[in-house]
């Protein structure tokens, strides 16, 4: 691999025994005890992950929630500083650049959280459709470490860890500026990608670092991108690359709540548009495989007369949830609830029906 | 009754009629973690050495399963079906398929115990 690169806690991980593999150009932890035990202690205790190897763009200027708006599915006009928004950077075809939260900091700031395999491909874009725009784009991807505290003792440990008893005051998708160990500045935000609640944490790298043992020391238990995985298919949030890429739209993705076509003009807008008023041709379904057998990314789904009508975009044995699942992206005239459909795992096909994307119950502090 | 093994970690032991037990190793189910499905082929299914017989899947992935010799499957681990960690309580103990052996001289180009130990102990695998 070459050019591989690494977070700042990447020393941390090596030292605590984790299987590291390459993920979004990093060199990222999968598992450190093991995914199942990982996954568990997110539903019931706390765990802690490294997404530092998520990307940072800050737009600030006059023409910053024009510009934001420009590119973004969900609308930034009147949104109150301190809120998160979650939505999309779509292609003029209606095809997804890439998925991303933005923090509403003040009139005219903002903070883009961007996907890590994404950075490059993403700043190019931020930076060419700001032509016109009285916008500075600031990207601080290299500077900024991010840990996510997720599960139902968060905000106990990261109280406990950092002294911040207003942050029980956040809600979801709410975030706050405060200062830790003295004289730090950093970002906590209530959101996370596990459908338990939880915070993630952006703050320069040696703080991150110093965060980071300090809550294992609290008892959180440190969690890689394995169970991160596994955590989020259960609730049925999307992955970059499985649910959205380039040539799906979030349309598709059965995201369209995120995308404000009514409200304002974005890139892509038009293609959307389309697609909400006379439907899409694929749609995103939830399948629950009638066997044990895993039909993991890629796998063909099949109508009852072997007919390929679309894929599999993940695939697990759920752990909270004891049952075969994945999510498939599949001509939409099949995507009806419990419409009977089948799956080809390597040489065998099994019995599969269509059922609700969401898995498992998400438990946020709304 | 000996046991053999191949360098992708499975074993293939010769039971009281001549008969071949396959599953895969310890060391194997250790790597796998959490083993949450088996595979398996059918009886009467008919492999080569080399051939892929089926797979064995963790929480994380699915690994292929390699023959160690040519055989006819003549029973299958139905207890895995059901209880597919069967395989992370005693790897050696639950074997996978049974197959009758078309060719016991090719077991002399695999593994004994201290071959495979070992290999184990040498390279990265």
């Amino acid at each position: 691999m070459e050019n591989i690169r690494k977070t700042c806690l990447h020393d941390k991980h090596l030292s605590l025994g984790a299987q590291m593999s390459p993920f979004g150009g990093f060199d990222m932890p999968i598992q450190y005890e093991g995914i199942v035990e990982e996954h568990n202690a997110v539903r019931h205790a706390c765990g802690i992950f490294d997404v530092s190897h998520m990307g940072e763009v800050f737009v600030s200027g006059p023409g910053a929630t024009d510009f934001v708006n420009h590119i973004f599915t969900n609308d930034v006009r009147g949104v109150e500083a301190g809120k998160c928004l979650y939505g999309m950077m779509l292609h003029p075809d209606g095809g997804t650049v890439d998925d991303l939260l933005v923090y509403v900091r003040g009139d005219n700031d903002f903070l883009l959280v961007i996907n890590a395999a994404n950075i490059d491909k993403d700043v190019d874009w931020i930076r060419r459709n700001a032509a016109g725009y009285d916008v500075v784009v600031d990207h601080q991807s290299d500077n900024i470490g991010e840990i996510a505290v997720q599960g139902p003792l968060a905000e106990t440990i990261l109280r406990k860890v950092t002294g911040l008893d207003e942050i029980a005051g956040l809600t979801f998708y709410t975030f706050g500026n405060y200062t830790i160990y003295g004289n730090a500045d950093v970002i906590i935000s209530r959101t996370g990608y596990t459908g338990e609640d939880g915070f993630e944490i952006y703050a320069p790298r040696e703080i991150t670092r110093m965060l980071w043992d300090d809550l294992l020391e609290a008892g959180a238990k440190p969690c890689g991108l394995g169970c991160r995985d596994t955590l989020r298919f259960e609730v049925g949030l999307p992955l970059y690359g499985d649910e959205l890429a380039d040539n799906i739209s979030p349309i598709e993705a059965s995201l369209g709540m995120f995308v404000k076509t009514d409200s304002h003009d974005f890139i892509g807008r038009d293609a959307v548009a389309a697609q909400k008023a006379s439907g899409a041709s694929r749609k995103l379904v939830g399948l629950e495989i009638l066997d044990r057998a895993i039909a993991r990314h890629g796998a063909e789904v099949l109508d009852a007369d072997d007919n390929v009508i679309g894929a599999v975009t993940t695939g697990y044995r759920g752990i909270s949830v004891d049952k075969s699942l994945a999510m498939a992206l599949i001509d939409s005239s099949y995507a009806a609830l419990d419409t009977p459909l089948r799956v080809r795992v390597r040489r065998k096909v099994f019995p599969a029906k269509v059922v609700p994307r969401k898995f498992y119950k998400k438990s946020y502090k709304k | 009754m000996k046991t053999y093994f191949t360098p992708t970690h499975e074993y293939l032991t010769v039971d009281a009629d001549g008969n071949g037990l396959i599953g895969i190793t310890d060391y194997a189910q250790k790597a796998l973690g959490n083993v949450v499905y088996v595979d398996m082929p059918e009886v009467g299914d008919e492999f080569s050495e080399g051939d892929d017989f089926g797979a064995i899947e963790s929480v994380k992935a699915a690994s292929d399963l390699i023959i160690p010799a040519s055989g006819e499957v003549i029973e299958v681990n139905s207890a895995l079906e059901d209880n597919p960690r069967l395989i992370n309580e005693d790897a050696m103990a639950n074997w996978i398929i049974k197959i009758r052996l078309t060719d016991p001289a090719e077991l002399d180009s695999l593994m004994d115990f201290d071959v495979y130990m070992n290999y184990l102990a040498s390279d990265p695998h």
